[in-house]
This record gives structure tokens, sequence and C-alpha cells, in this order.
């Protein structure tokens, strides 16, 4: 029998003594609320009226057009308070936290998304909150920092290490392991410490149920292929959850190929062959290390897919090979992110672009018969620096040269 | 064998000190003079730290020593032979302290044969668990090597019986909450903790996390065999060099 936290050889629960205690009280209550037949009701009505649970499903008939096949069909996850799937983690969480009767949380944060969505959670439930964010994403990602602190969230800016999501996802272990008593850490993604990987996927797969049900009432059958990109891998597990057990749905993971797999400045740990099997953040997993099993450095156009490992249970797809890994780069990723926002009035986050990016290289392979179904996980406003910069917009640049003089003046 | 060294040692001094050097911070030629000074000194044991880019239970200080000696390129062959190098020219007993990581990627059996090659005696990895660690603790064994287990005021009753039933040469003690390098209130508190600790096992206590002063090391004498110096003597290395560190350790001796 497989050890409970483990999936193949990954996962497991990797942390010093003083949190096992913390860790074990956090399994019985996510134990207690899979138990309860009232909790899932109670999660989904909460999602109903507070997000916009069930996102649609969109039909993207132009996309359709242009590639002149497949079938493209997108889940709307951009649609979700927010403005992406994270919410959907934490907001589960939250009422974990609710039934503990822990009045502080902490997140790390990568893009921002996740510390938004905590921080929305935080204020919603009237809880204590504080986001850990390495300096670097600080810099990249003003706007979710300014949304933080409106939220009433304190944002602490990491400055050791690469000063990025896994410097974040440490600092906030540390706080954790001197406050557990008052706090719950929201870990936002499906890796970490066993219960973590297990209770971010299972609040995630409300993404895959919607989906299947919508695209099985919309077009009367299943999808050929699902994709979605992959960071740590929430946003991937939780539509692939929907689909796991039809075998002739092909699952499709797309990681941050950055500058090009061969460049060595990518986040691809699946998907290339620079990553090996290790141990850290609690967890055993593929990891983008060196030979010492120090962890590099990652790079990505989309701060939320710059981390150095992946979730334990995709992990274990993949060496199943239920999932299969490509990854996509920046400049995919912005081609494909101009060509939905024309195409379709869609604004991708440039983490889920690299999902669409990975679908426009395929789609030519693909029969007009095909149905395809990509997660957006997430919209892209959040990202008006980066794109912006990544266009080369004059005008945009000028009216932020404007900005900075009114500020100075 | 590191038990039978506490227990003679403790008749003759009362407390036992243990040191904790990070391998290459600031360079591995000043980190062998650290040794020196504080082995001259009068410390009784020294963990080497091999640093690693992830060390979560490490607070501020230890955490930038870490980077420092991964940023000048330290590796860890290096830090291999520089246990040898001191195991050679010092008689104290030296550990291994590091992350899982870095034993994992090496393979448990290489890790501890080139470890008893060295001349280490205990390893001390925070986040390896025992039911995780069954490579780890078995090789440890079949090399004569003790891996030295954390037991924390957190820590249930049923859980402190289990871990006991592992640990070889003593038990680290963690005085509090939290990570390495924090102000520890030292207090009965303490002393109730340290009691369900020698509840459950006969081996040697040391105790660490907040231990920076002779009063902390005073409190201590009679409760435990060992106390456990880390942070602190980072933060006189930094602040006034090699020499100092020396005089700082002297001072609780």
């Amino acid at each position: 029998m497989e050890r409970p936290g483990y999936y193949g050889r990954f996962g497991g629960m990797f942390i010093p003594e003083i949190l096992v205690a913390t860790l074990q009280e956090l399994q019985a209550a996510f134990e207690a609320v899979k138990r309860d037949p009232s909790f899932w009701k109670m999660y989904q009505s909460l999602m109903a009226t507070y997000s916009c649970r069930p996102t649609p499903l969109t039909y993207s008939e132009n996309l359709t057009r242009h590639f002149n096949a497949p079938h493209f069909y997108i889940k709307r996850e951009d649609l979700n308070h927010t403005g992406a799937h994270k919410l959907n983690n934490v907001m589960g969480q939250g009422l974990v936290v609710q039934r503990m009767g822990k009045r502080r949380v902490i997140a790390e944060t990568g893009a921002g998304q996740h510390g938004v969505a905590t921080a929305t959670m935080a204020a919603k439930f009237g809880f204590e909150c504080m986001i850990y964010m390495g300096e670097v994403d600080v810099a990249r990602q003003r706007p979710n920092v300014f949304w933080m602190e409106q939220l009433g969230a304190t944002v602490v800016p990491v400055k050791d290490g690469s000063r990025t999501l896994k410097d974040a996802i440490n600092e906030a272990l540390r706080d954790w392991a001197t406050n557990m008593d008052t706090t719950h850490y929201v870990l936002g993604t499906v890796c970490g410490p066993h219960p973590f990987p297990e209770m971010v996927a299972y609040f995630q797969s409300i993404i895959g149920k919607e989906a299947k049900a919508q695209i099985l009432s919309e077009v009367g059958r299943l999808p050929s292929r699902v994709y979605a990109c992959v960071g740590g891998g929430s946003n991937a597990l939780g539509i692939f959850q929907g689909f796991l057990y039809d075998s002739e749905v092909e699952l499709v993971g797309v990681e941050a190929a950055g500058e090009g797999l061969k460049s060595g400045k990518h986040a691809s740990r699946l998907a290339s062959e620079d990553a090996s099997v290790g141990v850290a953040q609690g967890y055993k997993t593929y990891f983008l290390q060196d030979d010492d099993g120090q962890m590099r450095e990652t790079h990505s156009v989309a701060a939320g897919l710059d981390y150095i490992g992946v979730s334990p249970i995709l992990a274990a797809y993949h060496e199943e090979g239920r999932v299969r890994f490509e990854a996509a780069t920046n400049d995919e990723v912005l081609e494909a992110t101009r060509l939905t926002m024309k195409k379709e009035g869609i604004i991708p986050a440039l983490e889920s672009a690299h999902a669409l990016a990975c679908t426009f290289r395929e789609a030519s392979q693909m029969s007009s018969d095909d149905v395809i179904l990509v997660n957006l996980s997430g919209r892209g406003d959040k990202d008006i620096f980066t794109i912006a910069d990544a266009l080369g917009d004059e005008s945009w640049k000028r009216f932020i040269g404007k900005k900075a003089e009114a500020y100075s003046a | 064998m590191l038990e039978d060294y506490i227990r003679k040692r403790t008749e003759e001094k009362g407390i036992l000190m243990m040191a904790h050097v990070v391998v290459g911070h600031p360079s591995l030629e000043e980190s062998f003079e650290l040794v020196r000074v504080i082995v001259s000194a009068g410390v009784d044991l020294m963990e080497l730290q091999i640093p690693f880019s992830e060390p979560i239970a490490d607070g501020p200080v230890i955490l930038q020593a870490n980077q420092s000696a991964l940023a000048a390129g330290v590796k860890v062959d290096d830090c291999f032979e520089f246990a040898h190098r001191v195991n050679q020219t010092f008689d104290i007993p030296f550990l291994f302290m590091s992350y899982y990581n870095i034993v994992f990627k090496r393979g448990e059996d290489r890790f501890f044969d080139e470890a008893k090659e060295a001349g280490i005696q205990g390893t001390i990895v925070p986040d390896i668990p025992p039911e995780e660690g069954e490579a780890y603790v078995a090789a440890a064994y079949t090399h004569g090597i003790d891996p030295i287990f954390i037991l924390s005021p957190t820590t249930t009753a049923d859980r402190l019986a289990y871990l006991a039933g592992f640990g070889r040469g003593f038990f680290y003690c963690v005085a509090r909450k939290g990570i390495t390098g924090a102000k520890t209130t030292f207090s009965s508190e303490l002393d109730q903790f340290l009691g369900r600790c020698r509840g459950v096992t006969p081996l040697p206590l040391a105790l660490g996390f907040g231990v920076s002063q002779k009063a902390d090391v005073d409190f201590l004498k009679g409760k435990v065999e060992i106390a456990v110096v880390g942070s602190q003597a980072i933060r006189v290395l930094n602040a006034s060099g090699v020499e100092a560190v020396g005089g700082f350790f002297r001072t609780l001796c």
C-alpha cells in the first residue's frame, strides 16, 4: 500500500519536528471536512455567491476558424473572483481555518494572484493576514502588492535567496514554525508537505467537475485533449481531475520554457532534462537543482510559473504517462497572448497563455473534429507592465513617463 | 561513541558546549581558522553545516551564512574535505548538520561512507523525520555514525517515545517554537519539556535555539548535558571577525 501523502515515489512530509504536530492537526481537520457530506455543498454555495462559480465554458469560434481546427473550448477561471483559479483553494482553506479556530493566515505568492486571493479571503473571514513575496516579484507585480495592502494584508518582501516564489515559501514556513498556535499557512499550490498537495487538489477539483459537466452538455462528448499551464500545478490538477479516469482524454501540462529549454533559462521541470528528484520545501519531487542538490535560479516571463519544483501528484502522473508535459517559450507566450486578445477579446494571464501557446503549436496536428479544452487559469490585466514592455508599446511608455513626472513634481 | 564521550566529559565539566560553523562562510580558510579558535576556547563538540540553498529551519543569521558560503562557490565535496582536515587537526567530535536533500542527492550510503572516512561522528538533519528516513537511519547505523534527532516542545508524548527509539549519541532539544537565532526566554516551561524528554530516553540531551550568553548556559547547567550556540557566534563573527569568536566562547565555556 502507498503511504499516506505519497504519489508513486513523490510527496511525503519532510519537515522540522516543530511543525509535525501542526501538520497532523491540519490533516485531521481536512479529513473531517472530506467526511462531512454538507461541507462540499457549503463550499460550492460560497463560491457561487461570492465568486463567479461555475465559471463559464467559452467556445472560441474565432480561434477555431483561425487554425481551421480543432474546436477550442476555454474554461474561464479568469472570471473567478480576484481573476484566477487561486480563490478556489483559498476559500476552501478559509473554511478549514474557521473550523480550526485560528485567527491569522499567512501565504507565499509569486505572481501575486495567490496573495491577492488570500488577502481577499482574510478580509471576508476577518482574519489577520501576512503575505510573503520575493523582492523580485514585488518589483514586477506592483499592482497586486497595491491590492493586497488595500485589502488589509501586510506584504513582506523576501530578500533572501533568489528572492522569488521559493524563498517566499521558505519564509512562510519559518513564520509558521513560530506562530502555528494562532496561524494557518495557506499554501497556494499542490506542493509542499502532506496534506497540502491533496488538500489544494481537492478544492481545485471544482474546475474539472464543472468543466466536464459543461463540455458534455454543450458538445455531447469528451474533449480529445485538455491543456493547462503548470507552475506548482494547481490549476492543471484542478481541471485534469475531471478527466483522469477517461483514458481517451489526453492531458497536457505546459511548463515555462523561458528563453528556451536549451538556454538554461527556464522553469521546466518535467518537460526538460534539467531537473532531478530531490527533497525541499517539505516534499519530494523533480526540482531544478545542481548535482549537489542546491536549487538553481529559474526563469519565466510569468512569475507564477517561475518555480523550482512541481506537484508530487503531477510528477507521479508524468512517470505513469498519464499526463504529457510540454513547455512554451516567452516569445511563444507573448504571441499567443496577442492572438487571444485580438481573436477572442480575452486577456489571458501570461501564465495561462503558456497553455494557449501549446494548443496553437499543436493545432495543426489535430483534425477539425477534435474538441480541445484549455484552462484559462487567470486574467492578464495584472501583467499590463510586462505585456506593454514586451510589446514595446510607445504610448504606454509616454503615459508612464508622464505619471512619473507628476509623482516626482 | 558520542554518548560515552559526552558522559565522561560532563562528569568533568558539568555542562558541555557545542558550536556551529557554516562551512565556507565567509571562506573555507576563514572557517578553518574559526574552528581553530573555537576549539582552543574550550568547546566540546562542533556542528559543521553543509550549506544548503533552502534552509527552512534556520533564521536570518544562519540563512545568510549559508548563502554567503554558496555564493563563494562552496561545494559538498569541499565540506567533506574540510571535515577530514579539521578531524585530523583537532581532537573534539565533529558532526555534520545539513538538510536532507544534500544527503539524498549524494545517496545515503555514499554520504555516510564518506562522512565516516572524514571522521564525522554524528549528523543533524532537521527535515528528515524517521518516518521518511528509513534509508537515512539505516545508513547511519551501518556506518557507525549517530543520527541525532530533534525533540520539540510541540512534540506529543507518543511521538517523543517514538522518536526516542531512533536516537543515538544524544537528542537535540529545541528550546521553543520557531527557527534558529531568535530570542528565547528560559523558564520553568523549559524544565517541564526537558522532563518529558528525560522520561523517554536515557541518552544525553543538548539544548539549542536562543542560547547566546553565559547566563543561558548557567541556567542550563544540571538540566542538560550540552548547550548549543549557533547564530550568536555567527553574529560575533560577522561583526568582529574570527578572533572575537574565540573570546566569545571563552566567556561561555
